[in-house]
């Protein structure tokens, strides 16, 4: 009788024949296997080919763009500065491009796990945000001041989008709690409040904000309309940011308020001691979710007239010179907001999953 | 050293203290922001009250389904705004709907090149602002050449600058409305006789497309063909539908954006059905279509359904970008009305309560739904 070798197949293995039998394994599965690759190979090469193979890159070069069949990139670069930096004055530029890195670099840094304690975040996020606004306003660091107006492309959307979630955070945190009090005046305060911001378009929210707003207020509170927008901005995000607390309220047992009563600690310790740290565990992925879309709906603050980065592509085309080249600039705007959404939308899959694992 | 009861009593009052704060904050503010906008409005020589509704509107715009001039009233402009919004939010619910029910499916099929290219397409168009899609498309559209360079699309649809061009069944405009009306009366016709929701699908779509045609029998003007073809005579085109571009970018770039959304809502509904009942299904020997459509969905639906809801609410919500591309809807009617009459918290309010109970409609449809969907305990 001899010995049989029998070994486990490795998981790669496994996989590379489920992958055949799945995608190979009848004359159908190999059809349609064949087709799909050869319409993917098709779109992939064709894009290919316009943006890279057959582009004009150079400005110098724009007179060999017509009649081309390829991207004509000297668009971007005679006008990347108007499309990443918007009005902002020309020699300043420097200012706004650090701004944006300090913004980067605060998102970037929230990312890891070793600052993710309340205090640590806050402090993260108020210095970040601190940095952009002395960088761009300009005049408390001896700089030439510029005012709000004066800022745009991309580091005006990175400036809502972190304006934004800095004020919407705690103040979601905040309906969360009001929500779910025992007091009824303020648990329906709360639940109105929630239901009818996110009944309504964000863009009407941002339209009252910025237009109706100084009809109600006095003059001292009027403010700047950016300012005005960035709060409407802050409470629609704080309204759904709610629900997703509540989610993660919802996610722990009473017993444990009622084990923090038993051992004598009043709400407020029972709240940021033992349940907001497992609250904040529970909402992470739905939290980042959240944030991946405020990114994307603050290209809405162009309809209510901001120079963000959808504006300033569309003025970077808006001149007889590069009216032709309207593709190349909407393709390169939508690549930069694609590269960031998807990054932090893979951020939080890996979380997500990540997350399971420690679940079993 | 204070008694149980007496802390008790603290609680409760410290309880109403705040409350009473919270009632009399609100009160103070609403107050405030109420005297406030009567001392700008009277500074402002304005008029409030809801009498401007009456007035002439005296401006145009690009889209409305039914017959429109500049002389209409302000109510009647408004009215063709909500028609615009719930046309184009209906519109977009259905094809999101659709399409995201088949690319969901393929994202969850076993075939590796199929979920791949799910994906893909799921990856694109997610992560790329709805407002900037609309934008893309429209400037596409809108840089194609006139009628005489239109893109024919077998001789029966032309996509040119001026819009795409459809066949249609030979009708006046006021009847299709009422075609309209007549499939939504079927719509709640079989809602409230509790038809299996498969079954109920089906009959409304042959019952709608019957009525259609046989309106059309009758209807049609005597002599001209039943189908309207377009064609080109002269320098434009004569017969079919006109879609104007800024609804069909509008159309277009809420299906792409929301199928992909719906497409992850139905990829995660499915994937989460035990793959026992899958194999229970196999042991019977049903086809894969019957294991997707008796087994599956059914199973998937309870968990697909909620967000799915919030999917039509956002839907009808995203129709307020038109305004960047110049399509009429509320929104865009709204803010015109605005700046033209100056009537700015009316109007606002206006838009707003009905952004409301169209919302809340959907959602009161949705838990509906959902309701009847849910697993029956015995």
């Amino acid at each position: 009788m001899s010995i049989v070798n029998v070994s486990r197949p490795s998981k790669f293995d496994v996989a590379r024949r489920t992958f055949i039998r799945n995608g190979f394994g009848s004359p159908l599965a190999t059809l349609i296997s064949l087709f799909v690759i050869a319409g993917l190979a098709y779109l992939g090469w064709a894009m290919l080919d316009w943006a890279i193979l057959r582009a004009v890159w150079n400005e110098e070069n724009v007179s060999r763009c017509g009649g081309h069949a390829g991207a004509c990139w000297s668009v971007i670069d005679a006008r990347h500065r108007l499309i990443l930096f918007g009005t902002y004055p020309f020699d300043e530029h420097w200012r706004s491009t650090l701004a944006a890195i300090a913004i980067v670099v605060t998102v970037m840094v929230s990312c890891l796990p070793f600052i993710w304690r309340a205090r640590r975040l806050a402090v993260l996020w108020v210095a970040g945000f601190a940095t952009y606004y002395l960088l761009m306003e300009g005049s408390l660091l001896g700089l030439p001041q510029v005012t709000t107006d004066g800022w745009g492309g991309l580091s005006l959307t990175l400036f809502l989008f972190a304006a934004v979630v800095l004020l919407g955070m705690p103040m979601g945190l905040g309906l969360a709690l009001m929500r779910r009090s025992e007091m009824p005046v303020v648990r329906w305060f709360a639940t109105i409040l929630i239901d009818t911001v996110r009944s309504l378009p964000l863009v009407t929210t941002l339209f009252t904000a910025a237009v109706v707003m100084p009809l109600f207020l006095p003059n001292w509170l009027e403010g700047d309309k950016i300012w005005r927008v960035i709060v409407a901005f802050a409470m629609f995000f704080a309204a759904y940011q709610a629900e997703v607390f509540r989610g993660g309220f919802q996610a722990i047992s009473k017993g444990q308020f009622e084990a923090g009563r038993a051992l004598g600690l009043n709400y407020w310790s029972i709240l940021g001691r033992i349940v907001l740290p497992q609250v904040f565990r529970h909402a992470l992925p739905s939290t980042i979710n959240m944030i991946v879309v405020t990114f994307k709906e603050t290209a809405i603050v162009t309809i209510i007239g901001f120079f963000d980065i959808l504006a300033s592509g569309k003025a970077a085309y808006g001149t007889a010179v590069w009216a032709p080249y309207y593709i190349e600039v909407l393709v390169f705007v939508a690549a930069i907001y694609w590269v960031f959404i998807f990054l932090l939308g893979q951020y939080g899959e890996y979380l997500k999953s990540r997350m399971a694992l420690a679940a079993h | 050293m204070p008694t149980a009861d007496e802390l008790r009593t603290r609680a409760k009052q410290r309880s109403w203290t705040v409350q009473i704060i919270i009632i009399l904050l609100t009160v103070i503010t609403i107050w405030g922001a109420v005297s406030n906008a009567q001392f700008n409005l009277t500074r402002m020589n304005m008029t409030s009250g809801f009498s401007f509704l009456e007035r002439g509107t005296g401006w145009d715009y690009s889209f409305s389904l039914v017959e429109r001039s500049i002389t209409d009233r302000y109510h009647y402009t408004l009215f063709i705004g909500l028609l615009n919004t719930l046309f184009v939010g209906f519109i977009c619910i259905v094809t999101t709907t659709f399409f995201g029910f088949i690319i969901g499916t393929l994202r969850d099929a076993r075939h590796p090149a199929l979920s791949f290219a799910a994906n893909v397409y799921v990856q694109i168009f997610r992560n790329i602002p709805l407002i900037l899609q609309a934008v893309f498309l429209y400037a596409i559209l809108i840089h194609l050449g006139g009628p005489r360079q239109a893109i024919n699309l077998g001789d029966v649809a032309f996509l040119s600058g001026r819009g795409l061009m459809l066949p249609g069944l030979n009708i006046d405009p006021a009847v299709s409305i009422g075609l309209l009306l007549a499939s939504i009366a079927i719509a709640i016709g079989l809602l409230i006789a509790k038809i299996s929701l498969g079954r109920g699908l089906a009959i409304w779509f042959v019952s709608s497309i019957g009525t259609c045609l046989l309106a059309t029998a009758i209807l049609h003007p005597s002599g001209e063909p039943f189908f309207s073809v377009p064609s080109l005579q002269g320098l434009r085109f004569q017969g079919g539908i006109s879609v104007p571009i800024e609804l069909l970018a509008l159309v277009a770039s809420i299906t792409l954006y929301g199928s992909a959304y719906i497409a992850e809502i139905v990829r995660g509904g499915l994937s989460q059905v035990p793959t026992g009942l899958v194999e229970a299904g196999q042991a019977l020997g049903l086809s894969r279509i019957s294991i997707w459509s008796r087994i599956k969905v059914p199973m998937a639906l309870r968990s697909i359904v909620p967000p799915l809801g919030n999917q039509w609410i956002f839907m009808m919500k995203a129709t307020t970008i038109g305004i960047a591309i110049g399509f009429s809807d509320l929104f865009y009617i709204t803010v015109n009305s605005i700046s033209q009459s100056g009537q700015t918290l009316e109007l606002i309010l206006i838009l707003m309560l009905t952004f409301l109970a169209i919302n809340y409609s959907i959602a009161i449809f949705t838990n509906w739904l959902n309701a009847h969907l849910q697993l029956k305990e015995h």
